[in-house]
């Protein structure tokens, strides 16, 4: 039922997009990027057509295989069960559990607290504070499951859906100037992520939608 | 994570609701939480991720302790609200019986005690109709009515069912 390539709606600095755009690298899966603005004309996420195509309002979206989805975790599952190699989650349950639960603390329980949307509510005089506070008290969690379930990566020493958490959220903690020396474990494997190729091609930086200032 | 739930069960302990209960899945696969086919499975996990993941956190005590006081109540209403707007859109083109189709399914899970929070902060739902309708018929479910929070072994006796 495929007719064309995936569409992908996306904002060059969404660290949500970046994981799904990370997720789409890695499985060798060619697609287009609909640029989506969350900050000019009010943001575009907020259009007609937008929210018709996503009601939720966001980025990133998917559009595959005849169907538009949206969360960036329910799409790069999607993406594993039919596209399954290779792996971005580990076979057994026991390690699944824990790429899960890394995954979902970043995406469910850091990020949502200093997007975009969040920010703008607490005005922009607490913005720094309150993004600061959000990441680090994420972070000191994070950290501390690290040190039992990462080896070269989070889990173990296969890259999985928790590295494509992980890095965008660091991105994020370096934009809001966040101290990451007590996050020796985070800022490591961040670092051997960011030498792959799917980290980079992927990277903000390199979007279609960059702004000039920021291309790599 | 300094938070609930937790769960300890074949020598290992795991937080995060729905990382706890895809993994309950995946041991213990009957009866089914999340349906076969990928392009509903997707369905499903859209519409919880949006709960547990755009809605919940956004209003959990720990926000709210943050935002103030004289704030509090506004503002878990505005996190609910937002979120039911989508959700109530997204359950047009979903639901059946349920969220999705007409069998119970994780984002049913999330759906319950989410409705529970928007009653609790006093959000109006006379605007989301679908989420109200599945509401009531999950209620009625016996799984829904055993782990309901006035009947837990901390439930405050004024609060007991």
């Amino acid at each position: 039922m495929q007719v064309g390539k995936p569409i992908l709606y996306s904002y060059f600095r969404s660290s949500c997009s970046w994981r799904v755009r990370i997720a789409l690298a890695l499985k060798s899966i060619d697609y287009e990027t609909v640029p989506v603005n969350l900050i000019k004309d009010g943001g575009q996420q907020f259009s007609k057509e937008f929210q018709a195509l996503n009601p939720m309002k966001q980025v990133p979206a998917l559009k595959i295989d005849g169907i538009t989805i949206g969360q960036s975790l329910a799409i790069i599952e999607y993406l594993e069960e039919t596209r399954p190699t290779p792996r971005l989650l580990p076979q057994d349950p026991k390690k699944r559990v824990l790429v899960r639960m890394i995954s979902d603390l970043i995406a469910g329980g850091i990020q949502p607290l200093q997007n975009l949307s969040i920010l703008k509510q607490v005005g922009q005089e607490n913005q720094l504070a309150w993004a600061q506070k959000a990441i680090s008290s994420g972070f000191n969690a994070l950290e501390q499951i690290l040190q039992s379930t990462a080896g070269k990566y989070c889990v173990g020493d296969e890259v999985s859906m928790a590295d494509l958490c992980l890095v965008p959220q660091v991105a994020n903690a370096e934009r809001y100037k966040v101290d990451l020396t007590p996050y020796p474990t985070i800022s490591r494997i961040n670092k051997a992520l960011l030498a792959l190729e799917a980290f980079q091609v992927s990277h903000p930086c390199r979007q279609p939608d960059t702004p000039p200032e920021l291309r790599a | 994570m300094k938070q609930v739930p937790a769960l300890k069960i074949d020598g290992i302990t795991i937080g995060q609701s729905l990382a706890i209960i895809e993994y309950l899945e995946e041991t213990r696969p009957t009866p089914r939480l999340l349906p076969q086919d990928p392009k509903k499975r997707v369905l499903v996990r859209m519409i919880s991720d949006l709960i547990a993941g755009g809605i919940q956190p956004l209003q959990n005590l720990s926000i709210l302790k943050q935002v103030g006081q004289e704030n509090q109540l506004a503002w878990a209403q505005k996190a609910i609200s937002s979120g039911f707007n989508a959700l109530e859109q997204i359950l047009q083109s979903t639901a059946g019986k349920y969220c999705v189709g007409d069998e119970v399914s994780m984002a049913d899970l999330c759906l319950v005690p989410q409705v529970a929070n928007a009653e609790r902060y006093k959000v109006d739902l006379t605007p989301y109709p679908t989420i109200s309708r599945i509401n009531k018929a999950l209620l009625a479910l016996e799984a829904f009515q055993v782990s309901h929070p006035c009947r837990q072994p901390d439930t405050p006796p004024e609060l007991r069912a």
